[in-house]
């Protein structure tokens, strides 16, 4: 429990850091929005006297002074989607996979061609609104109705990019696996020799402490749910290609994760952790609170794994765009020094978050697990 | 709000992903990694182990070696004096024995003396009665030249041996 201790001083020194950042960043938004509403007003009626000046050029003018909206960029970045944006205007296109009362629909995202054109498939029109699938009606309008009754299953960039991440770990894995066969019993090498002190802090220092005697059946879990996160984290953080999908800092996978913390916990629960949630040790005119609280407890602790790990990590997403985005708020490239000084700060910083939300996961979970598989006196 | 609602497909490939994924590193990743780990970390325990016994073991042999080493000296020891002892004994034996043969050997050269001395004083006897014969027969001879004289001392013995 030591170096949990300094694990919670990490993460407030952590979150104090977070907090001046945020509020730099909002007090520079704030006098720069104020600046920007003085100058707009100027600015538009250039542009309109311009676009009544000359008609056609108009709109190349209008297109150039397109406004830079932070917020619009962070959230389509933040957000899933059905393309992978590569480089300026060429992106990845990624199946799409729908299943509608008729069967299941599956073409290519490129297709809608950035959402430009409409696609007709085998049951219905679909177009790309805001990298939602909507279904076309036939007056060419969006069919709200019709579009929730479709699912969704696309791989989108999300889904790829963690399949990426799952197929690096296996190959990671399986070799270090294979090298532990080649050379029974000798000291570890390469990259053995720096995975085999994780796995190691894995075991002894999470499952071991938390769990007891009946650690083992529980590493395959802890350990899976370790790397997974850890290399999904990483992954995030590198911003081109393979990585720079926000993975772990969207709610459906943090949910995921979070179900099979709660599925463990309480498919392993002995007989003490549910005495404990229906009869707990109080007078029994108590239970009417204490057995709603105690059923709660269940959910809200896998909750909280969910939100922490989506929060952090999407926190970070979000600061790291923000500070980039400070270039194009104030159109010069003399802020892009400070700019990359700060994104350098918190990429380093993203890299500290991305090993202690894994081992914080991991850690809770095995904690969770400790409360429901513990023998009483 | 569309940042924390789940969405459908997300969720599914997910599980499946992650299902899948702990499927394949339990049998090919956490087993042999985990167990190696484990093994190996036995032996490591049971050579430290084995380290210590030995050396418990050497130091027992040194204190045995010096023992032994010790108890030698000491049987050398009584060895030598052992033999010295017997040394002793044996030169003392030796040298009685040898002054009882010397007493003996003077004895008989004692006796042999004696015996020659005997025999050379019978020889001597006995060349001094052949001598003391011969001379009394070269007298009686010289005495008995005439017959008269012959005559009287035949008489004369016979007279001797009549009174016998």
């Amino acid at each position: 429990m030591d170096c949990n201790r300094v694990f919670v001083s990490k993460v407030k020194r952590l979150t104090i850091v977070f907090t001046l950042l945020i509020a730099f960043l909002s007090i520079k938004i704030d006098t720069f929005a104020q600046v920007d509403s003085a100058v707009v007003p100027v600015d538009s009626a250039v542009a309109e006297s311009v676009h009544e000046v000359s008609g056609e050029h108009g709109a190349e003018a209008k297109h150039g002074k397109e406004k830079f909206e932070p917020t619009k960029v962070i959230m389509e970045h933040i957000a899933d989607s059905h393309m992978w944006h590569l480089w300026g205007h060429t992106s990845l296109p990624l199946p799409v996979i729908l299943y509608t009362a008729n069967g299941l629909e599956v073409f290519s995202s490129g297709n809608f061609h950035h959402g430009e054109h409409d696609y007709n498939g085998k049951y219905n029109n679909y177009r790309l609104e805001e990298d939602h699938i909507k279904v076309v009606g036939a007056d060419g309008k969006i069919d709200e109705e019709a579009s929730k009754s479709i699912l969704d299953f696309s791989i989108t960039k999300n889904v790829a990019a963690m399949f990426v991440a799952i197929l690096v770990i296996l190959i990671v894995f399986i070799s270090v696996a294979g090298s532990y066969k080649k050379r029974v019993g000798k000291a570890p090498k390469g990259l053995q020799s720096f995975i085999e002190p994780v796995i190691v802090f894995v075991r002894d220092d999470i499952a071991k402490p938390n769990i007891g005697h009946k650690y083992a059946k529980f590493m395959p879990y802890l350990l899976t749910t370790f790397f997974f996160i850890l290399f999904n984290n990483l992954f995030g953080l590198i911003p081109i290609f393979p990585g720079g999908a926000n993975v772990t800092g969207n709610i459906a996978l943090t949910f995921v994760m979070a179900l099979g913390t709660l599925i463990i916990v309480n498919i392993n629960g002995n007989k003490y952790y549910w005495k404990h949630i229906f009869r707990p040790d109080v007078p029994f005119w108590l239970y009417p609170i204490m057995i709603p609280v105690e059923l709660i407890g269940i959910i809200s602790k896998p909750f909280a794994l969910m939100v922490r790990l989506f929060a952090n990590i999407t926190a970070g997403h979000i600061i790291v765009l923000s500070l980039i985005s400070l270039i194009f708020i104030f159109e010069t490239l003399a802020i892009a020094p400070v700019s990359v000084a700060f994104v350098l700060f918190m990429d380093v910083l993203e890299l500290l978050v991305a090993f202690l939300q894994a081992f914080i996961f991991t850690l809770l979970t095995a904690l969770f697990i400790g409360m429901a598989v513990e023998e009483h006196h | 709000m569309e940042l924390v609602t789940p969405s459908i497909g997300l969720v599914f490939w997910t599980s499946l992903a992650f299902i899948c994924l702990l499927i394949l590193l339990r049998k090919f990743a956490w087993k042999p990694i985990l167990g190696a780990i484990h093994e190996r970390e036995q032996s490591i325990d049971e050579a430290l182990n084995k380290a210590e016994l030995a050396k418990q073991e050497m130091a027992r042999l040194t204190s045995q070696n010096q023992d032994l080493m010790q108890q030698a000296r000491a049987e050398r020891d009584e060895i030598l004096k052992e033999a010295k002892t017997l040394k002793d004994g044996i030169l003392n034996e030796a040298k009685k024995q040898a002054q009882v043969e010397g007493a003996k050997l003077i004895e008989k050269a004692k006796i042999e003396i004696e015996n020659q001395k005997k025999a050379a004083l019978a020889e001597v006897k006995d060349q001094v009665s052949s001598l003391s014969l011969e001379i009394a027969e070269r007298v009686l001879r010289t005495q008995l030249d005439d017959k008269t004289k012959q005559e009287a001392l035949v008489a004369n013995l016979l007279k001797d041996v009549e009174l016998n």
